[in-house]
């Protein structure tokens, strides 16, 4: 039963990565449409992003996440090398954490 | 340019190996976690190395535990369909060749396509998606097989934050390709309605919904196209967009393929194969090359 679950969630998981990258070849997809593509992918990203910043389970994830990827986000957009953003959103956040911020 | 490569790929090796380094720890967490569950070691790593999709994995890990294996199925692969539409906007940034595209196609995650396609269309991009493809798969092997070994030694990825790690990694990722009106109004309104939606709908169709953001871009075009002589219509040149003034010239957003303006490809050499947009061709082709080298060079 478990090796079913997990050939059946690999199998459908490899299904989606695939199909997405073969049917860019085999649709004929108008320029207008093309060019959306890179920005539905943007979007998708963002709201990766964004849920995972700010939620758990369904709820609020709490005060400490979001205040460390805030940081990062800042530092990122002042053009701080990549590094330095993902190090100082997990400091802040596990400082927080050690503080005592949920 | 040979050094150009070389300082591009040294840079990329260090920031994914940031990401890299969290995942091995979430990595171990996983595995610990499954084996604390009840899962045998040779199916926790088998599930890390044909699944490899950390949402799904942990999420399966818990519905099985749970004596619900037909939901930890269909769970998993509703938090993996995003990896469709991820497939589409990556494209031939896989390879050109057919095994390229099949093999590849496995070790797209989040932060591979985040990676992949902070850069411009062409090798750069190509070369992005697969060190991060294949640095990421292995980190998230190998941490799984330290957490399955450690058990319960291994500590809580919480308590180092490392769930702030990959928010804020996505979005320093995504930044740059927001300074483009058009991709900032989708990707904001996206991740407005996934958050808002996330109490709402079971896991995986938040991030889904973010895709009904494109109708903005849709309905701009349509009405562009219906009164083609008013002022500000954007139509298919989103680089020229009225409201950035001065085209600026770190806007690399302005080649709509690309997510970011990382300068991976300063020659601003013409994509291999069908891995460019029409638009970046255009560019690619000598309408405004001095323009793409400038954008990578300010963006550094």
């Amino acid at each position: 039963m478990l090796i079913a679950v997990i050939l059946a969630l690999a199998a459908g998981t490899y299904g989606f990565r695939v199909a997405g990258v073969l049917l860019r070849d085999r649709l004929e997809l108008p320029e207008w449409s093309r060019q959306l593509l890179p920005v539905g992918a943007a979007a998708l990203l963002a709201a990766l992003a964004a849920t995972a910043a700010l939620t758990e389970a369904g709820g609020f994830a709490g005060y400490a996440r979001p205040a460390g990827v805030l940081v990062g986000l800042l530092l990122a957009a002042r053009r701080a090398p990549f590094v330095l953003v993902v190090v100082a959103a997990a400091g802040t956040t596990a400082l927080l954490r050690l503080l005592g911020v949920a | 340019m040979r050094t150009a490569y070389r300082t591009g790929d040294a840079r990329l090796l260090r920031d994914v190996a940031a990401i890299g380094a969290a995942m091995l720890a979430v990595g171990a967490s996983f595995g610990a976690v499954a084996v604390a569950a009840g899962l045998p070691a040779w199916a926790t790593l088998a599930m890390s190395v044909l699944v490899y999709a950390g949402g799904a994995q942990f999420m399966a890990v818990g519905l099985v535990a749970a004596g619900s294996p037909l939901a930890a199925v269909l769970a998993g692969l509703l938090l993996n369909a995003r990896h469709l539409p991820f497939g589409l906007a990556l494209g031939g940034a896989l390879g050109p060749g057919r095994r390229q595209r099949l093999l590849g196609s496995h070790l797209m995650t989040d932060e591979a396509t985040a990676f992949a396609l902070a850069r411009p269309a062409g090798p750069g991009r190509r070369r992005a998606f697969w060190l991060a493809g294949v640095l990421l798969f292995l980190a998230w092997n190998a941490g799984t097989g330290l957490g399955v070994l450690a058990g319960g030694a291994v500590g809580d990825p919480g308590a180092l934050g490392l769930d702030a790690a990959f928010p804020a990694g996505l979005a320093a990722l995504l930044l740059p390709s927001l300074r483009d009106r058009e991709t900032r109004r989708v990707a904001l309104t996206g991740a407005g309605l996934a958050v808002l939606a996330t109490p709402l709908l079971p896991a995986g169709l938040p991030v889904l919904l973010a895709l009904a953001a494109l109708v903005l871009p849709v309905l701009g075009r349509r009405r562009a196209a219906a009164a083609p002589d008013s002022p500000g219509t954007r139509r298919d040149t989103p680089g020229a967009t009225p409201d950035t003034p001065g085209a600026t010239p770190d806007a690399l957003g302005a080649a709509p393929d690309a997510l970011g303006g990382v300068p991976d490809d300063p020659g601003g050499r013409p994509a291999d194969g069908d891995v460019a947009l029409p638009a970046r061709r255009r560019l690619a082709d000598g309408d405004e090359p001095g323009r793409v080298v400038r954008a990578g060079e300010a963006a550094c």
